[in-house]
């Protein structure tokens, strides 16, 4: 993102490039923008900071007690104000549940959309710049996958992975597979995007240059083409990003994601589920809006990330 | 009477950190029947003039100072939908692009009666009418059937006269034309200039050229007016202007005009040029690097021959081959290239003059024939090893300057990058110096190196790009319309760059351009191209002086006349 754009004159550091660039000038100037990247950067910071930050530890066997389950947010009656928002069903602090989950969302998130990247750029590096039979062979098999909605993909998976690795304890893989599903489900995005850059970028000059001078093709393809169809990488990376936290939780949420000992977002909203219609609200609500508001945030600043590098739409 | 009349106008594009002044105090006045002609280099603002007069400032620019008056009524202040009414009905325009200028989805006759109708009160009879007449005059023939036709079933210099005939659809009182022959190539220039001029005198519309072609200017204005930096700088008759420049810009614009008549051999270095940066010191050749290059083997005879080239593109793919059919970009070509000399291949576009440099260094691979560089055939060469050592030896310099540099490397990134790769110093810091003496040779400076390539202009750009070249230590170098993509006063500093760099490091050099005169100033011998095939090989004087071939006639009587430039103050300059 740094040097997206730049201003001329003396050469400068990292920094001020950013901060005197026109994508950050235009960051300022939408205010839904800045608002979406502060709360973002603050559910990130609680998140990544749980055990710091959370009131319990959800995790710590020793202080949960079954006696304090199922208790209601503290301006109810029957609160404990020990607990903010509430308690589930084995008596874990709600608030610090989210925290928690909010962190394995966010990370298998980040994991799923970091794999995707890599294979989707590199399939689509590879079949824009060779082109011919390659790119045929690439782009059906990625046409094929797109056939798949990605839950049934990401269920196929895990089913397949559950076939394979029956004897083995699910808490330990669950996290990795879930990974591999949302990585297989959404790579094909990538690879149709940076193909077709790739296609344009290759037919410049600069691209010319570089085969001249007798660079191998798959340096030209890192070094010279890569840097360049980076952009829209970027946009599709961070509206991905919500979407496979949303994905997640919807495979958690019917039972084929993370396992209730290590409850994403969707596993406490699962959870929260059976007691919907029994009176406690609160165990499946307040996930529910914790998802919704990091799931919106994020995509707000995708939305922002797509007009602001779009050059057509300014 | 005047029909256009531009008072002290000032155009102003505010940005984020200061207001940008495109155009400052500028005063033209256009009569009936007469062409005023708007010459200056990219950025003098000489566009934004005719987009301010017809109304299609582009945001956030907007008219800051002066009026415009169309046959004395002010027209820079009306609403939008007024302003609507007279475009096209008043002023028609011409653009630059025939391709993009015309509606690919609808017939030449749908988009004339749609414009007709929209401003004069006709029948779709009368209005279909008068389109077949304004074809006619525009001098398309069968004008009532190929009217039906869509736009891509025109050659470009008919579809710019289709846009010509669009512009007249109203009987407009002026015309503006924003670079009209810029696309075109010569032979078809020459006709649509001719059109236009007769165009204005037979209908007495005044007419507003705007252009950066002296050529253009020489040919068709009465009167010019030169930019410079958003500012008028000389405004006089087309004969006074050009005979007598008073303005040392106009002079300096004009001396950098590549003379078709005679060859020269240095184009005069003048002020008003933009200084393309600051090198710090001078190099000695034989003792430099630079120079060790000249350890190739000895050639006996040319150093490049090329027999019966031929370059065929698949247009339609079959699995039987009977099935295929392919597009002869280049049909049995031979010529020879000697040591040390320059060769010009020349052709309007789609002749296959670029085709020929990108087989030579091997970006496409030759349907037939051979090229044999030195004494290895280039054709069968097989391994990564032998091809790495040709392409060490001849190096490519591109047209565009604004594509052929990598927008995420450093400058220096960018010419370090054939030094390590072909492994030409033995340690970093030697690589290191290098760069800076060859940014330095090329008359960039060595702080250039720390910046990013969209931080410099189109001129410097390109020294960038034959600085990179020179890495490899070539001994070949194939220069692609180096200069089409730039304006003539750095067009004149780049090809003197070259011509030095030639005779410092005894380059050969492979240089195709469009532009007869370019190809004079810098070439020995010349290859005259046209659809694929090589009509004439011939010395560069002799080619001039005595054509042969009737194509070269041809070209060489279409070139636009110079003989109104002043060239006496050109040796003293």
């Amino acid at each position: 993102m740094a040097d997206v754009s730049t201003s001329n004159s003396e050469p400068k550091g990292r920094l001020a490039r950013i901060i005197d660039s026109d994508l950050f000038h235009s960051f300022l100037r939408s205010k839904v923008t800045v608002v979406a990247a502060v709360m973002t950067l603050l559910l990130f910071l609680v998140a990544f900071l749980a055990p710091w930050v959370a009131p319990h530890n959800p995790f710590d066997l020793a202080t949960i007690s079954i006696l304090d389950a199922r208790v209601p947010p503290v301006w109810m009656e029957f609160a404990d104000p020990r607990f903010l928002l509430g308690t589930d069903d084995q008596g874990r602090d709600l608030l610090s549940g989210i925290f928690y989950g909010m962190r394995i969302s966010l990370i298998v998130g980040f994991c799923s959309v970091i794999a995707a990247a890599i294979i989707g750029i590199t399939a689509g590096l590879v079949a824009g710049y060779m082109g011919g039979r390659v790119d045929a062979i690439i782009m059906r098999i990625a046409d094929v996958q797109l056939t798949f909605p990605a839950i049934l993909i990401a269920l196929l998976i895990d089913g397949v992975a559950a076939g394979i690795f029956g004897g083995i304890d699910r808490e330990v893989f669950a996290f990795y597979i879930l990974i591999v599903a949302l990585a297989l489900s959404f790579w094909v995005q990538y690879a149709r995007t940076v193909r077709g850059s790739t296609m344009v970028e290759k037919n410049k000059e600069y691209v010319q240059a570089a085969r001249v001078i007798g660079i191998p093709s798959v340096i030209i393809m890192v070094r010279h083409i890569l840097p360049n169809v980076m952009g829209p990488v970027l946009v599709i990376a961070t509206i991905n990003l919500a979407l496979a936290i949303v994905t997640e939780s919807s495979l958690s949420f019917l039972g084929v994601g993370m396992p209730p000992t290590q409850p994403s977002l969707g596993t406490l909203i699962a959870i929260g589920n059976d007691f919907l219609y029994s009176g406690e609200w609160w165990i499946a609500i307040f996930p529910g809006i914790a998802l919704a508001l990091l799931v919106l945030n994020v995509n707000l600043l995708g939305d922002w990330l797509r007009d602001a590098l779009n050059p057509k739409l300014r | 009477m005047n029909v256009l009349d531009i008072k002290d106008l000032r155009v102003e594009f505010p940005g984020r950190k200061s207001v940008f002044v495109a155009v400052d105090e500028v005063s033209l006045k256009v009569e009936a029947g007469k062409i005023l002609g708007v010459v200056g280099e990219s950025g003098a603002g000489k566009s934004t003039v005719g987009n301010a007069v017809i109304g299609l400032l582009q945001e956030p620019g907007h008219i800051a100072g002066g009026q415009v008056y169309l046959h004395g009524q002010r027209i820079d202040e009306l609403p939008y939908k007024k302003m609507r009414q007279l475009r096209g009905r008043k002023i028609g325009m011409i653009f630059q692009d025939p391709l993009t200028s015309l509606d690919p989805l609808q017939t030449v006759e749908a988009q004339l009666v749609e414009t007709i109708r929209t401003h004069l009160p006709l029948s779709g009879k009368e209005a279909q009418q008068r389109a077949i007449e304004l074809i006619d005059a525009v001098g398309i023939p069968n004008p009532a059937e190929r009217i039906k036709q869509y736009p891509h079933q025109f050659s470009g210099g008919m579809r710019q006269r289709v846009v010509i005939a669009l512009a007249l659809c109203a009987e407009p009182e002026l015309v503006i034309a924003d670079e009209p022959t810029t696309a075109l190539d010569v032979s078809i220039q020459a006709q649509i200039l001719e059109l236009m001029k007769k165009l204005c005198e037979e209908r007495n519309v005044a007419m507003l050229v705007i252009t950066h072609d002296m050529g253009v200017i020489a040919d068709i204005t009465d009167h010019v007016a030169v930019m410079y930096h958003g500012e008028l700088v000389e405004y006089g008759e087309t004969n006074q202007v050009l005979g007598a420049p008073n303005h040392p810009y106009t002079q300096s614009l004009i001396s950098a005009v590549p003379r078709p008549d005679i060859k020269v051999e240095r184009f005069p270095v003048v002020n008003y040029i933009e200084k393309a940066g600051t090198p710090q010191k001078h190099i000695d050749i034989s003792t430099h690097w630079l120079g060790k290059s000249r350890e190739y083997e000895k050639v006996n005879g040319p150093l490049v021959q090329i027999r019966d080239l031929e370059m065929r593109f698949e247009t339609k793919g079959s699995v039987f081959p009977s099935q295929r059919e392919y597009f002869h970009a280049v049909k049995k070509v031979s010529f020879d290239i000697n040591e040390g000399e320059t060769f010009g291949l020349v052709g309007e576009s789609g002749s296959g003059k670029s085709t020929v440099a990108r087989v030579v260094t091997g970006l496409y691979h030759p349907s037939g024939g051979s090229i044999l560089f030195g004494n290895t055939e280039l054709t069968s060469l097989k391994n990564q090893r032998e091809t790495m050592a040709m392409r060490r030896q001849m190096q490519m310099i591109f047209q565009d300057p604004y594509s052929s540099l990598n927008a995420r490397m450093r400058v220096k990134d960018i010419i370090a990058e054939p030094i390590k790769f072909h492994k030409l110093a033995s340690s970093n810091s030697e690589v290191r110096q290098i760069v800076d003496d060859l940014l330095d040779h090329v008359g960039l400076g060595a702080a250039a190196g720390l910046k990013f390539p969209h931080e410099f202009s189109g001129g410097q750009r390109q020294r960038i790009s034959i600085a990179r070249a020179l890495a490899t230590r070539p001994r070949f170098l194939i220069c692609d319309e180096p200069t089409s993509a730039l304006d003539v006063s750095i067009q004149a500093q780049i090809l003197n760059l070259l011509k030095d760099l030639q005779e410092e490091l005894g380059l050969t050099m492979l240089f195709i351009s469009h532009d007869l005169a370019v190809i004079r100033q810098m070439c020995n011998r010349i290859g005259v191209m046209r659809n694929g095939e090589l009509c004439e090989v011939a010395d560069c004087d002799q080619l001039f002086e005595n054509p042969q071939h009737e194509y070269t006639q041809q070209l060489l009587n279409l070139m636009p006349s110079m003989e109104l430039l002043s060239r006496a103050n050109l040796e003293t300059a």
